[in-house]
């Protein structure tokens, strides 16, 4: 079956160790997450969880399952692209030389990033949007000289 | 009403019924115990915390109630894990008590402290941390019910030594849990399950411990006498089907008879009842019942499609869909043609006959099938029988016939060696009049061999029935047939004198070592009124048979004789 990347968005009770059992089912039963994005909701009893992860359909209906079986979640969704609305936010802190600053400028404007801050050597860069497009402006930026990067996970919203 | 956590404690415990309490105690929870002194609790001190969660657990499955228990922290509570992943394993409804350090020096690597929450997670259906005493009640109320509720399991709630010093107003709790994971039976496709049996030719139920934990066992043969399809089971499920009935396999798998592997492997629907598909039961998977289509009951959603793949499911409790099955075809709304099964309950006899379960039979010496055998007549099926892990365990599996639903104790998931011993004493307390008996080996009784202190202590008349071989005989038997007789560690060359062992426990201890001394031991054995060890010397390279090599289709069993078939 062919594997896909798949979201899957829990509201959990707001507990320290809802995480970890999350975290734990997953891993102690072979599935990999590959990114997480956890904060409360409006209710401070209750968070919600974005994660993806990988799989074929059967994999990722099991993976629903036992997700399901956790007593501290309360509702697993599985989001589709299609059905929902995805976004990522990534921190780049790239060096900037006399030479590169005109073009690092142009590129911040054309994929509609925001300078955060910029010093004599470097500067941070703060970009959002879909995960294949902070891929794909990352992929542009790396010709420029990317010192570091870091990514939030995909969150996720059901339209 | 002010109450301290230790009093809310024991006023849970009396508010969910619970009549017995097995523990250990120490340092973190010594105000409980002082409590459980003055409310004068019934609480059996075991001698190790592992046989004190066996003990609960054996409690649990032979009066189908929750088994309750009692540790301290740190290493009263680690050494609860073994019982605990057994428990969780087999869907065993226990909930475990552990004390913690303070809450204030939770976190500080105090003594006796240990994370045994975070060390329980991926063995437990629940585990909580109760940092406040206000929350005690509640979170014991929710314990109970998460451990019985939808897929039993055990639950464990560590307690912190100030909370149960704390003082706070009580109220019993009165809800049902919130927190309750099970879900609604969807009986929705019942329809087509009928539609299916009824233009099945060959036709096998396949029972499972869900059968006994979801109370289904009446239904159970109602549905499948009255249908009249053959039955087959897990080794958890054995006792939900009587094992005298005819229509009636034995157990299937590894160590299945001959008769109920070739009728999976050719059956053309396979109605799977509160099982799992565990891979001692299917072996190599796309060889399992490659014929059938297979129907899927079970309370549990995450078994549906987990392993084997089903044409039908059905989400929910087994008695609810058996009733509603039942309920059908009394009201005629359901039949199978008459003599639709007969060529198939042909077949099965002349595989019966082909293959029966059997052994070679010696004068010279004690065949351990012939002990089992032999207690079987001997007891007319009326005991409740422990086992522990390994030959032993599947000897009692094959050779006595289990009549009755929560008669049979066995470690079948985790495959916990020194689970039986434990186990019979948690059965003999739930039902002090009923003969208890464990059927175990000389390497698994001496790793709970110290709850015999604790049979004495409590005068339970726990009969202990050991199949002496000198070896650890499940994994010798591998090293024969796998690893050209290297024989690595499994020869236990130093046993104890079991009868001496017997007296310096003040039980009474017996041994046979010639065939014509079993029946005289095993009568003088379990017509006495106290713990015994009933010690057989038996022939000591005695294998397991039929086996399928690990790996192999079922159906490819190798009987003993070591012919193959198929």
């Amino acid at each position: 079956m062919e594997k896909k990347a798949h979201i899957f968005s829990l509201l959990v009770n707001n507990k320290p160790d809802v995480l970890a059992r999350i975290s734990g089912i997953l891993g102690g039963r072979g599935y990999n997450i590959d990114s997480l994005c956890v904060n409360t909701t409006m209710s401070p009893e209750t968070s919600k969880i974005v994660l993806t992860t990988t799989g074929d359909q059967a994999t990722i209906t099991k993976i629903e399952k036992q997700l399901n079986k956790l007593v501290d979640v309360l509702q697993v969704s599985d989001l589709t692209e299609d059905d929902s609305v995805q976004s990522e936010m990534a921190l780049i802190r790239m060096k900037v030389t006399k030479e590169n600053k005109p073009e690092l400028l142009k590129a911040v404007e054309t994929f509609k990033a925001r300078i955060l801050i910029m010093g004599p050597v470097c500067c941070i860069i703060e970009l959002s949007g879909k995960p294949d497009e902070i891929e794909s402006t990352l992929a542009h930026l790396k010709t420029m000289g990317i010192e570091d990067t870091v990514r939030t996970g995909t969150i996720a919203l059901k339209k | 009403m002010k109450l301290t956590g230790s009093q809310i404690f024991v006023k849970s415990l009396q508010e969910e019924e619970v009549d017995i309490i097995f523990g250990y105690p120490g340092g973190a929870v010594i105000d409980i115990y002082d409590e459980l002194h003055k409310s004068n609790f019934r609480h059996i001190l075991g001698r190790h915390e592992q046989g004190v969660v066996h003990a609960a657990d054996g409690y649990a499955r032979a009066s189908g109630k929750v088994g309750a228990c009692i540790v301290t922290s740190g290493p009263g509570a680690t050494n609860t894990v073994t019982g605990i992943a057994n428990a969780y394993m087999d869907s065993i409804p226990i909930v475990v008590f552990t004390g913690q350090v303070p809450t204030t020096l939770i976190g500080t690597d105090a003594f006796q402290e240990a994370d045994i929450t975070g060390i329980t997670r991926p063995c437990t259906k629940h585990n909580f941390l109760v940092r406040r005493v206000e929350d005690l009640a509640e979170t014991i109320k929710d314990a109970f019910n998460i451990a019985r509720s939808g897929r039993p399991g055990p639950v464990l709630v560590d307690l912190p030594k100030d909370v149960m010093q704390a003082v706070t107003d009580y109220k019993p709790v009165s809800r049902l849990s919130s927190t309750d994971p099970a879900h609604k039976p969807d009986l929705t496709r019942l329809p087509d399950v009928l539609d299916l049996m009824s233009v099945a030719k060959r036709p096998v139920i396949l029972l499972g411990g869900g059968v006994i934990l979801g109370k289904a066992s009446d239904e159970l043969r109602e549905f499948a006498r009255s249908v009249r399809i053959p039955v087959t089971s897990t080794l958890m499920g054995l006792g939900a089907f009587p094992g005298t009935d005819s229509l009636w396999l034995g157990m299937l798998g590894m160590h299945g008879t001959y008769f109920a592997n070739m009728a999976i492997s050719k059956c053309d629907v396979l109605i799977a009842i509160g099982v799992r598909f565990d891979d001692r039961v299917t072996s190599k998977i796309d060889t399992f019942a490659p014929n059938a289509k297979v129907i899927h009951i079970d309370v549990d959603p995450a078994s549906i499609d987990k392993n084997v793949r089903t044409d039908i499911s059905i989400i929910s409790d087994c008695r609810p869909a058996l009733q509603l099955i039942n309920n059908m075809i009394k009201g005629k709304r359901f039949a199978v043609p008459e003599g639709q099964h007969d060529d198939w309950l042909r077949q099965i006899s002349q595989w019966r006959s082909e293959g029966p379960l059997t052994y070679c039979h010696s004068s010279d010496v004690i065949k351990p099938q012939f002990v089992v055998e032999k207690l079987y007549e001997l007891t007319q099926g009326n005991a409740i029988i422990a086992t522990e892990v390994g030959q032993n365990q599947m000897w009692a599996a094959q050779f006595y016939k289990f009549d009755h639903p929560n008669t049979f104790l066995s470690s079948g998931g985790l495959g916990t060696m020194g689970y039986g011993f434990p186990a019979a004493i948690g059965a003999q307390l739930a039902f002090p009049d009923k003969l208890v008996v464990d059927i175990a080996g000389d390497g698994s009784i001496q790793m709970n061999i110290q709850e015999l202190a604790t049979a004495v202590q409590y005068n339970l008349p726990v009969k202990i029935v050991i199949l002496n071989n000198g070896y650890l005989g499940m994994v010798r038997q591998w090293q024969e047939l796998f690893y050209e007789k290297r024989y690595s560690h499994t020869d236990m060359t130093f046993q104890p004198d079991f009868v001496r062992l017997a007296e310096a426990y003040n039980v009474v201890g017996l041994r046979a070592t010639r065939p014509e001394e079993v029946e005289p031991v095993l009568r003088q054995g379990l017509s006495t009124p106290r713990t015994v060890i009933m010690d057989f010397h038996v022939s000591r390279q005695e294998g397991v048979y039929p086996m399928v090599r690990p790996g192999d289709s079922i159906a490819e069993m190798d009987l003993g004789g070591r012919e193959m078939i198929n």
